[in-house]
């Protein structure tokens, strides 16, 4: 092949190059396609189709009954403890993290993926280790009437420790592109610390925030493997949405095992919707960076 | 005096960036803090403010020593380079900040403080703009918010840390003269910190010459252009030929040539030195109108506005001299690229030893 001559033949050659296989594309978006409909729509098809094998009241009298209820519930208490104290976790350390320099920053920067490298089968282990009734520490809690480990406190920590990177991962970024300007600013005017966070700080970040609270509580809705081992599967006690999905399988009661699975889906795909229009709002905010 | 600094130090590591540094400012002044970037200017106006702290020394402001108040007692006006307006709140909602983070007692009523922020933002030419975000204004607009900001505070001083210098050159310009307006309405004690020694010139009641952490000199515009205390000053107030050579039984030499040295400078039997001469004080002509002119010629000619940039090759320089001429001389003599003319250096300005830059 002869090089092109003029600079006008190399650009037609350059752009043929990066348009012309029309046989590529077709291929990566049949792959694509395909992919989505084996491992999403496929399966979340079968989900529901699974969960109404028995019709409608079967369905219903599966998410209504009393285990079902409480695990809902139990779900729910988790999750309303959880996002609240990862946000100030999570807005704490990015602050800290971005605002100031100290010793170990750039450690902590990077340990904060930990819990999500780390096996959540793990994570559970760890506090059992730590907190169960074979420690010093668990059985002095144990003498005391406090019970950590097979009971709600223990679901709770397992999955504050799965889900706390989501909002300070979120957050780093957005606060280091911000710069501490408009803090420094605040403070010539007079402003105190908690009117400084409450005026300028806390605004500037908040799409960051909820965006990742969302995260977060999506995470926490359906971890399974920490909460599965510090849970005990006490049904009625300490079993959440996915325990109880594991356990109603696990006794051959498919159909309303799926039922309440598909309370999980229900969840995740409103997830998706609020993240979608965050995503937006986060978007069209983004030019006052 | 509207600002006392005494024996400001300030390092970091192992790097000084404010050296022993005393400095008096009288009250009502625009003072202009000039310097290279690095010199720690920034930092002395950053220590000012309280937003960084000195290891050692005293800050009077208005004849209260604010040393050890946290920064929001301070009571400074800062103004940023890249203006800090806060992005989430309107205009309106940023000059009204400092007022409403008042302690209740001694916060204005609602209705004063909405005259208050309206009347500085007139005062800026911005009253236009209540609703608007940071965001919907320009550069300048913005800078002009912040300064009403800083303003609304009533405060002791007005620190303003390269205010125009994200600014395009005809912005820059038209905010400088309106800036100096603006101060001789108001009459803050005011510290700009620039690198950009036509700001300075042009702006300032007195410039204060900063490098490697010291004060070069001090003085008005006029007295540190025309008689610049040191090779440093006199280098970096406008653009400048360096002849390095020695100085010799009162003889200085720029290549081949000599010239007079200077009467304070007659005394030295031989030390090496620097002699400046700046582009507008050398004479170009035709004809040879004296022995000492030197003669050469054009290289490059440049169009600066008004006046010409010619770049000159001269017969025993090593260097290229610059020259600047007027537009109209330039026409008469019928100057051009390659056109052989003679050189004479009208004033030069020497200074014995090597001075590091």
């Amino acid at each position: 092949m002869s090089q092109p001559e003029t600079s006008k033949n190399n650009l037609t050659v350059t752009k043929k190059r990066i348009s012309d296989p029309r046989s590529v594309q077709i291929l990566l978006i049949s792959l694509t396609y395909l992919f989505f409909i084996g491992f999403i729509f496929l399966p979340l098809g079968l989900v529901f189709s699974q969960a109404f094998s028995k019709g409608w009241s079967f369905y219903l009298e599966s998410i209504r009954e009393p285990y079902a209820i409480e695990a809902v519930k139990l779900t729910m208490l988790t999750l309303a403890i959880v996002v609240p104290v990862n946000a100030v976790f999570g807005v704490s350390a990015a602050w800290a993290i971005t605002k100031f320099n100290f010793k170990g920053k750039t450690t902590l920067k990077s340990l904060l993926d930990l819990p999500f490298a780390v096996s959540p089968v793990i994570a559970g282990l760890i506090f059992v280790l730590l907190l169960g009734s074979r420690t010093a520490f668990g059985s002095w809690l144990g003498e005391h009437g406090i019970k950590i480990i097979f009971s709600t406190p223990g679901i709770v920590i397992a999955t504050i420790f799965v889900t706390f990177p989501f909002i300070a991962r979120e957050l780093i970024p957005l606060m280091e592109a911000q710069g501490r300007d408009e803090e420094e600013a605040a403070l010539t005017l007079g402003a105190k610390g908690w009117q400084i966070f409450g005026k300028i700080t806390l605004p500037n970040i908040r799409w960051g925030l909820l965006y990742g609270m969302i995260l977060c509580g999506a995470r926490s809705i359906g971890e399974f493997g920490a909460v599965s081992v510090v849970s005990g599967h006490i049904r009625g006690q300490t079993n959440t949405i996915p325990l109880h999905v594991e356990i109603l399988y696990s006794e051959y009661n498919f159909t309303a095992s799926f039922a309440v699975a598909s309370l999980l889906v229900f969840l995740a795909l409103l997830t998706v919707v609020i993240k979608s229009v965050m995503e937006k709002q986060f978007q069209k905010n983004s030019f006052h960076l | 005096m509207g600002i006392e600094l005494q024996n400001i130090t300030k390092t970091f590591g192992d790097y000084k960036a404010i050296d022993n540094l005393n400095l008096n400012i009288a009250s009502g002044d625009l003072i202009a803090l000039l310097g290279p970037s690095g010199c720690g200017k920034t930092t002395l106006l950053r220590i000012i403010a309280g937003l960084e702290l000195a290891d050692s020394g005293k800050i009077i402001l208005e004849n209260k020593d604010t040393t050890n108040l946290p920064p929001r007692k301070k009571n400074v006006g800062f103004v940023f380079q890249h203006y800090a307006l806060f992005r989430r709140l309107n205009v309106f909602e940023n000059v009204a900040f400092g007022l409403k983070v008042l302690p209740f007692r001694e916060r204005p009523s609602r209705s004063e403080i909405r005259d208050r922020v309206e009347h500085l933002l007139k005062l800026v030419q911005m009253d236009w703009a209540l609703k608007r975000y940071p965001s919907q204004l320009s550069g300048g607009q913005r800078q002009r918010v912040a300064l009403a900001r800083a303003l609304a505070v009533n405060p002791r001083v007005l620190l303003l840390d390269e205010p125009f210098s994200a600014l395009d050159a005809k912005v820059r310009q038209e905010l400088r003269r309106w800036l100096r307006k603006l101060h001789d309405e108001i009459h803050v004690t005011s510290i700009f910190v620039t690198h950009d020694q036509e700001e300075a010139l042009e702006l300032a009641d007195k410039i204060v010459v900063i490098n490697k952490g010291r004060i070069e000199q001090q003085g008005t515009p006029q007295e540190v252009y025309d008689h610049p205390a040191n090779a440093f000053v006199y280098n970096f107030l406008g653009n400048v030929n360096v002849f390095h050579g020695r100085i010799h039984n009162g003889k200085v030499s720029l290549g081949a040539h000599q010239v007079d040295a200077p009467d304070d400078l007659k005394g030295i039997e031989a030390k090496p030195s620097q002699t400046f001469v700046r582009p507008h004080e050398i004479g170009i002509s035709r004809i040879r109108s004296s022995a000492n002119d030197l003669s050469g010629t054009i290289r490059e000619v440049r169009l600066q506005g008004g006046q010409i940039g010619l770049n000159i090759e001269c017969e025993g320089l090593d260097d290229p001299i610059e020259a600047e001429v007027q537009r109209e001389l330039f026409i008469n003599l019928e100057l051009a690229k390659g056109v052989d003319v003679f050189v004479s250096i009208n004033r030069v300005k020497v200074f014995a030893g090597d001075y590091e830059i």
